[in-house]
């Protein structure tokens, strides 16, 4: 530890992202797990994650977000809502709410549990089937009812594209009939799974626009009520989004086999080696792996983000994305108006089909892993 | 919103006080808010006991050199961001 960065260089991480494991009922055809999936018998075990819990904590970072895969598909995972607890961290449980029945949920609130992220494939049984190819919404309206008599904080997550953004207002009835304090309506990210499917998914503009002003009226409205939170596709974007706060400054994510990666589709970009947290303690990766150095800070940037005002506030965008769509990972994110490579990105959105195609598009569903 | 005088203002389900490196936070889904000084006076008072009308006198005897007017406007202005929040349920 003795040629360690001084602190005062590095941003501690706010966030760690736990995918405690790839397993899941669900098959979303926008999952944004690696397209390369974590077998169960890769995955971490509890004291190794409550280690992890109490090194993220010493680190700085404030939320443990449970998420996979399913997160209820681990048999332990009251004991590791309770190991996150008491190393300090403020716990999230990112679910589908289908490995669920009461007794359970009163053993996770019970464990400490601070907040229930309840996703949802659709405001309909029949589109929800057709994306998670599996019946799950008559259990997730099941919860909702759950969740009412409960302490807890709770978040719907309607993750939109093409085949469901027509549903906003029955989403929007859904989450006012439950206990919810938060809405996040997710447009799909192109990575992954997604990206496989894109040509599928992607709205169209003038969906997007209806969206836009269907999102902002509903933010006004239930002001004080529900928090309402939206994310654009960024395809449609004028700049780029963010990406994680910016690379290996706000947020840490930890695989199912405890590699630890800047983001979630990280592993796509050629040359990547992730460390594991079985070997290395967060800090050390935190602060010294090659992968969280690599795009962290400016100096990795070419033109135009080199020099660009908003370097600052988007960090030049996905990493993930500039090489998915322009083939080098320290590019422009293609998306930026800005980009050289923005031409690629208008000829994927002047291809989206104006009206919905009826019929069921032929999705590649994301299978478990072994 | 027009915040109640003589309601009760409570952290709502979700949301509660941390602390990580001595710096006081309040966890919320996705988002922490630093605590500090009468930021921190303030969130600890949101107990479901106190109105926001004691909230407010509590406040202005802490911060007895300021302005007792200017301090009432900081606390009305404090709580409606964090109602706008999600962060309070006024009961």
């Amino acid at each position: 530890m003795a040629n360690r960065r001084p602190m005062s260089t590095i941003p501690h991480p706010l966030a760690l992202v736990c995918e405690l494991t790839h397993r899941c009922p669900l098959h979303c055809v926008y999952c944004s797990n690696p397209r390369e999936l974590a077998a169960r018998n890769s995955e971490l075990d509890t004291e190794t994650w409550t280690t992890v819990f109490h090194q993220a904590a010493d680190l700085g970072v404030l939320q443990a977000d449970f998420t996979g895969g399913e997160p209820l598909a681990r048999t332990d995972i009251v004991e590791l809502v309770r190991g996150a607890r008491s190393a300090g961290l403020y716990v999230s449980l990112i679910t589908s709410g289908l490995p669920l029945d009461e007794p359970r949920l009163d053993a996770l609130i019970a464990a400490g549990l601070d907040h229930f992220q309840l996703s949802f494939q659709a405001a309909t049984e029949s589109i929800a089937e057709d994306i998670s190819g599996t019946k799950t919404h008559a259990q997730k309206l099941r919860v909702l009812e759950w969740l009412k008599s409960r302490r807890v904080g709770v978040t719907l997550n309607f993750v939109l594209h093409r085949h469901n953004l027509h549903q906003m207002d029955a989403m929007l009835a859904i989450a006012e009939s439950s206990s919810a304090s938060r809405i996040e309506f997710a447009n799909v990210q192109y990575y992954g799974w997604g990206f496989a499917n894109r040509d599928l998914l992607l709205p169209s503009g003038r969906q997007l626009d209806e969206f836009m002003a269907k999102v902002k009226s509903a933010e006004e409205r239930l002001r004080g009520k529900i928090r309402v939170e939206y994310v654009v596709p960024d395809y449609y974007a004028k700049y780029p989004k963010p990406c994680m706060g910016g690379w290996g400054r706000k947020v840490m994510l930890i695989a199912p086999d405890g590699s630890a990666l800047p983001c979630h589709a990280a592993s796509v970009i050629p040359g990547l080696s992730f460390e594991n947290v079985k070997e290395q303690s967060l800090r050390e990766i935190w602060e010294q792996s090659d992968a969280f150095q690599k795009f962290r800070g400016e100096s990795w940037m070419h033109e135009p983000c080199k020099s660009c005002d908003r370097r600052s506030q988007d960090f030049g965008g996905c990493r993930c994305q500039a090489l998915l769509l322009a083939g080098d990972a320290a590019a422009t994110d293609p998306v930026c108006t800005l980009s050289p490579d923005r031409g690629k990105v208008d000829a994927i959105l002047k291809s989206v089909p104006t009206t919905t195609i009826s019929g069921q598009p032929e999705f590649l569903y994301r299978p478990n892993p072994a | 919103m027009a915040i109640d005088p003589n309601s009760k203002p409570r952290l709502a389900p979700g949301c509660r006080l941390g602390e990580n490196n001595s710096q006081r936070v309040l966890l919320m889904p996705e988002r922490a808010l630093r605590l500090n000084g009468p930021s921190l006076e303030i969130v600890s008072r949101c107990d479901g006991t106190h109105t926001v009308a004691q909230i407010v006198h509590e406040l202005q005897k802490l911060y007895a050199k300021a302005e007792p007017a200017r301090v009432e406007q900081d606390v009305l202005g404090y709580l409606g961001l964090l109602s706008d929040q999600r962060a309070l349920d006024f009961q």
